[in-house]
């Protein structure tokens, strides 16, 4: 399990996790998940494009999550954000589906860049992934309390100079790079679990958010060592386990999160009328 | 056929039966998915609408291990996911997000296994992809009553809560005030939205399904504001754009490179955003107020 073979898959993967365990902390105060959806999703169609012209995929990936960030942050200004994210996705899948026809790729191709291929990453693949992870980590830092204060309270965070719309481009754009990154690695359907679950239940377990983000990156660090030893003793994919133990640790918080307030939570209800009532009014 | 569309349509475009059941299955999921997609936008659920496809993906995996009709699959797996994003609180705007992701995180893993199982039991590559892109022209015309079904059962949900739906996506605090039970109203649109989308996705493929979904029911939402006005014209717009979309795919055939034809989803999704910008630019001069105001609902 720890072959010179195997030791690039931890090592990617190691990278990947920790920077999705930091992004992924921003991506669930804010509520971007969507997003964090859309961007490698229609990510992968640059790289069905890349192939088409026979240029490497990273260059395809790194080209369509930063236009498909732009446009949602640019369409997202003028209506609601989980419509223009809707649509920046449909419209890349759609540029994938023509580039996929035009090709002549293998299904298990298009399977290995949607769900992964942590066991196949190359020793020189592994300096890109590295750097870029670098650069989104060091890029989340530099922008950490601005970011922090307009995902938090953006109405006073605008008013104090910390305007929306650039914050919201500014993170996008690291989502991209985020993208661009663990694709290759982890696939585009899998860096979202990896984005969403971990950060997700170490927000149940604190509020701090430097706590949270620390906690984030030891869990999502956890699942993808988990998942690499569990896929490579069953032989059954790697995604299934990176879903599977990302929605068990979210459901672990939860569990804490519920115990831990049950007394002080108030009860949501229905009112007591019939919606008779209000029909006829 | 009139002489003079011949240089538009290529010859025996009317008379082809694949042809015939992509138009026929195209427009009845185009004005299911326009109505209930309204009421999508305006409930700011696009993320759920866009989720249940991918993870309708997992069931139609599923389906094809067991080796039944992907469209059961599809079907019970999003009903099972609506009624645990539900569960964990989609209802609050401020956990609807997470609430989809973690679903549809953990779904896709399923599909990983299942695809996985797929490809390793059989060796017909495609199931991988026809399970992700669907394809309208590969439809059996034997699947057509159970979709007719799926779509007029999605659509009488919408219609027969059609005032408290749209009352509670509008404000749910003034529902509430009402008495209307907004929860309630919640899972049966859940119940119509997994439906709707299951329907969609297993016929046109996970990505047609939330164009049409979103694309249509977005732009209408531009051109008026009264609901069931709406509802008519997102339909309307599916419509055309799902038939000529079919239509330019058909005449695609001979187009580079050659031999295949280009792929009906990207004809469709580029003439749903291509519509959506226009409605854009048209709709510029709206006070900025109104704007605000819009963007203020979004959150």
């Amino acid at each position: 399990m720890f072959s010179a073979l195997m030791l690039n898959a931890w090592g990617s993967a190691s990278i990947v996790a920790i920077v999705a365990g930091v992004v992924g902390f921003f991506i669930v105060l804010r509520g971007s998940a969507f997003a964090a959806h859309a961007l490698p999703n229609g990510a992968f169609a640059g790289a069905a494009g890349a192939s088409l012209i026979g240029v490497d995929a990273i260059v395809g990936l790194a080209v369509f999550s930063v236009l498909g960030a732009l446009t949602i942050a640019g369409l997202g200004r003028r209506a609601r954000h989980d419509v223009a994210t809707a649509l920046v996705i449909v419209v890349m899948l759609g540029l994938g589906s023509l580039f996929l026809s035009m090709t002549t790729e293998y299904a298990p191709e298009i399977y290995s860049l949607l769900f992964g291929e942590v066991l196949g990453v190359s020793s020189s693949e592994l300096v890109p992934i590295a750097v870029i992870g670098v650069v989104c980590i060091a890029a989340v830092f530099l922008v950490y309390r601005p970011l922090l204060f307009s995902s938090v309270m953006p109405e006073v965070a605008e008013a104090r100079g910390v305007g929306r719309g650039r914050m919201e481009v500014v993170f996008l754009l690291v989502v991209a790079l985020t993208t661009t990154m663990a694709v290759p690695v982890v696939g585009a359907l899998l860096i979202f679990s990896l984005l969403i679950s971990p950060a997700a239940a170490a927000r149940s377990f604190t509020d701090r958010p430097f706590t949270a983000m620390g906690l984030s990156v030891v869990i999502a660090l956890g699942t993808v060592w988990s998942a690499i030893a569990l896929a490579y003793l069953s032989n059954l994919p790697i995604g299934f386990f990176v879903g599977s133990i990302g929605a068990g640790t979210y459901a672990v918080g939860r569990g804490w999160a519920g115990w831990r307030n049950r007394r002080s939570r108030p009860r949501m209800g229905a009112t007591g009328r019939s919606p008779a009532t209000a029909q006829s009014s | 056929m009139p002489g003079f569309l011949s240089p538009l349509i290529e010859p025996g475009f009317f008379s082809n039966l694949p042809v015939q059941t992509a138009l026929v299955v195209g427009g009845v999921v185009a004005v299911v998915s326009g109505i209930v997609g309204t009421f999508t936008v305006m409930r700011g659920q696009s993320f759920a609408g866009h989720s249940l496809a991918d993870i309708g993906t997992a069931g139609g995996s599923a389906a094809f291990v067991l080796g039944i009709s992907p469209l059961f699959g599809f079907v019970a797996m999003n009903l099972m996911a609506a009624g645990v994003m539900e569960w964990i609180g989609i209802r609050r705007p401020r956990g609807r997000d997470l609430a989809t992701g973690i679903v549809l995180g953990a779904a896709l893993g399923l599909a990983a296994l299942f695809l996985y199982l797929d490809t390793t039991a059989s060796s017909t590559t495609g199931a991988t992809v026809n399970v992700l892109f669907g394809s309208i022209f590969t439809l059996p015309a034997s699947m057509v009553p159970f979709i007719a079904i799926f779509s007029v059962v999605a659509a009488a949900i919408v219609l027969v809560m059609y005032r408290p739906l749209v009352l509670t996506s509008i404000s749910a605090d003034l529902a509430i005030a009402q008495g209307i039970r907004v929860r309630l109203v919640g899972i049966g649109y859940l119940v119509a939205l997994a439906l709707a989308v299951s329907l969609s996705a297993v016929t046109i493929g996970a990505i047609l399904s939330t164009a049409l979904l979103i694309g249509p029911a977005a732009t209408a939402l531009r051109i008026t504001n009264r609901t069931g006005r709406a509802a008519a014209i997102a339909a309307g717009i599916g419509v055309v754009a799902t038939w000529l979309g079919v239509l330019l795919a058909y005449d695609s055939y001979y187009w580079f490179p050659n031999g295949g034809g280009w792929p009906v989803s990207f004809f469709v999704v580029t003439l749903i955003f291509l519509v959506y910008l226009l409605s854009q630019l048209r709709f510029r001069g709206r006070s900025a107020a109104q704007r605000r105001s819009t963007a203020a609902q979004a959150r």
